[in-house]
């Protein structure tokens, strides 16, 4: 950790503080970060009343009854359910096209591959805004508005894209020779596909559905538009909470602290690959 | 770099990405296009309208003044996480429990979802009972983001900051951490002193990551659309209105198909030309093997 700032016996000498110079910037930035987060999970534990009525660091009546509404109501719990559907049926729609497609742009020279890949990419790009209207009235037309699929299709648009890349980022780390070796023992591209190579790049596969799971359940306005009441997600759902009797803060930030939990479960494990699957697999 | 074989047999394992993707995103854009050229008197009618959609959405205060926000929006943004993320990454504890521990906060923001970022905003920006307006109000400063523009802009761009440096961040962290000890040593030798170690090691050689976050940040901040709306609405009035909450007030909100369609259709060119320099970006960096 010192090698960049101790460079000479006197500033070696100094580099005692430097370190603790960088424990006062950490801090702080992690206390920027925390702030707000906390500031939600506070109000969660908090009664309405002790929301508005007074004003408090840490629940003064710690309170699970935010958590109970919303565990229990159908029209709530069923959010979740809603969006978790779509996201897994999206992450697996994704995964499974993208996966020979990485492996074809990683192996292969074809007619208009690079094309290809370009226009691949400016889906990821393109703004949700502009698609909105038009899916819509695509699945209405086709008759699968309000359906699961339906999102799931959609989030397709930016996903597809994303675990593409991820994916062709990973491959092209594995040294082509596996292949010619396993073709050469009499593998066919199916069986060697399944058997050699996706093993090898199981993490490229893990962070990708990471990535995937984690745009399509963070999006809403594709989400919200092509929903209304059968698939509704969870992100339309907490709008319910501003009643004619004014807002439900506290409903509200429980709901909103459980929207976190999924990501925050698993962040562990892809931790070293973040900066990767948001470049989309270049770092 | 591994070379590769000509197979035209592979635009087999691509089609079933080339179907799924022209679904969804082709046949919508033809949609957007059709809307473009056509004007209609309800009842499902078309007629034929040329470029006049196009022409009066280029004449139209409204779309430049949300170009005129939105550039600005992503100036601001820019130029406030790129050189905080930098900062952040080189103060990162580069191994052990600490740095886990770091990589695992920092991510926790880009991982919420954007309504509910916004949600966290809009609570703790209130006057009565959100954290920031509460302190901000006791301490006698006037600020209060439902009516106020400036406040309502600082809000949005400390929200921006606050989900989406720890991005900068980690992607600076990774190129740093690309750089070979042999480097610093050579520093050493020189007799280098800090500046100078980031100015002619560090920074060129994070200069390609960089280049992917500033293009990424500039995209995706180009095309916000939850975490705003779920603030400020757009308001006071349009301060904040950007590119996105205009075209789906006009599409979704007015329902007016055609200017929409030729603002969804100027809109798209733009990113169009960003994800071409993007592209560029990236292959040049897999060329130098990077």
């Amino acid at each position: 950790m010192t090698d960049a700032t101790a460079l000479t016996p006197a500033t070696r000498a100094r580099s005692l503080p430097k370190v603790k110079g960088r424990a006062v910037v950490m801090t702080l930035y992690l206390l920027f970060l925390m702030l707000p987060i906390y500031w939600l999970l506070n109000m969660s534990l908090k009664t309405n009343t002790e929301i508005l009525g007074s004003f408090s660091l840490w629940p003064q009546n710690l309170t699970f009854e935010n958590y109970v509404t919303i565990l229990t109501d159908e029209a709530w719990y069923m959010g979740y359910v809603n969006s978790m559907i779509y996201v897994v049926m999206n992450t697996v729609i994704s995964l499974a096209v993208a996966l020979p497609a990485a492996y074809a742009f990683s192996r292969y020279n074809f007619l208009g591959d690079k094309h290809l890949f370009f226009w691949l990419l400016t889906n990821r790009m393109a703004p949700p805004a502009v698609f909105a209207l038009p899916f819509f009235q695509l699945y209405s037309s086709i008759g699968l508005f309000d359906t699961h699929i339906a999102v799931a299709l959609a989030h397709c648009l930016f996903n597809v894209p994303l675990a593409v890349w991820i994916l062709e980022g990973f491959m092209r780390g594995v040294p082509k020779e596996i292949d010619e070796t396993a073709y050469i023992d009499g593998y066919g591209f199916g069986r060697f596909f399944v058997k050699i190579f996706m093993p090898l790049i199981a993490s490229g596969i893990g962070v990708a559905a990471f990535f995937c799971f984690m745009f399509s359940w963070v999006e809403l306005l594709l989400s919200r538009t092509l929903t209304s009441v059968d698939a509704k997600p969870i992100a339309a759902t907490m709008t319910r909470t501003v009643g004619a009797a004014g807002v439900d803060w506290g409903v509200l930030a429980a709901a909103g602290v459980l929207t976190i939990v999924p990501g925050a479960l698993v962040i562990y494990f892809v931790r070293n690959y973040i900066a990767k699957g948001f470049a989309l697999g270049r770092v | 770099m591994q070379q590769k074989t000509t197979n035209q047999k592979a635009w087999f394992l691509v089609l079933p990405v080339l179907v799924l993707v022209a679904f969804s995103a082709v046949i919508p854009l033809m949609t957007v296009v059709n809307y473009s050229v056509q004007d209609t008197f309800g009842n499902n009618q078309f007629f034929w309208a040329g470029l006049e959609w196009f022409q009066e959405m280029l004449s139209d205060e409204r779309m430049w003044n949300a170009l005129q926000r939105q550039l600005m929006f992503s100036g601001i943004i820019l130029a406030i996480e790129i050189p905080l993320g930098i900062f952040v990454a080189l103060n990162m504890p580069k191994s052990g429990f600490w740095s886990s521990f770091c990589l695992v906060v920092m991510s926790l923001p880009l991982l919420i979802p954007w309504n509910v970022v916004g949600t966290i905003w809009q609570i703790f920006g209130r006057v009565d009972i959100g954290l920031l307006g509460y302190t901000l109000d006791a301490l006698g400063i006037d600020y209060n983001y439902t009516q106020d523009t400036v406040s309502a802009w600082i809000t949005i761009i400390v929200m921006d900051v606050w989900h989406w440096t720890s991005l900068v961040a980690l992607l600076a962290f990774a190129g740093l951490k690309s750089i070979p000890d042999a480097y610093y040593q050579a520093a050493r030798i020189d007799q280098a002193n800090r500046w100078k170690v980031f100015r002619f090691i560090e920074l060129p050689k994070m200069m390609g990551v960089l280049m992917i976050a500033i293009l990424l940040r500039f995209m995706d901040s180009f095309m916000i659309y939850t975490e705003p709306f779920v603030v400020t609405g757009g308001g006071p009035g349009n301060a904040t209105t950007l590119l996105s909450i205009d075209l789906v007030k006009m599409a979704l909100g007015q329902f007016d198909l055609g200017p929409a369609a030729a603002f969804s259709l100027m809109y798209f060119l733009v990113i169009l030309l960003i994800s071409w320099v993007f592209y560029t970006v990236m292959v040049n960096l897999d060329k130098k093997g990077m």
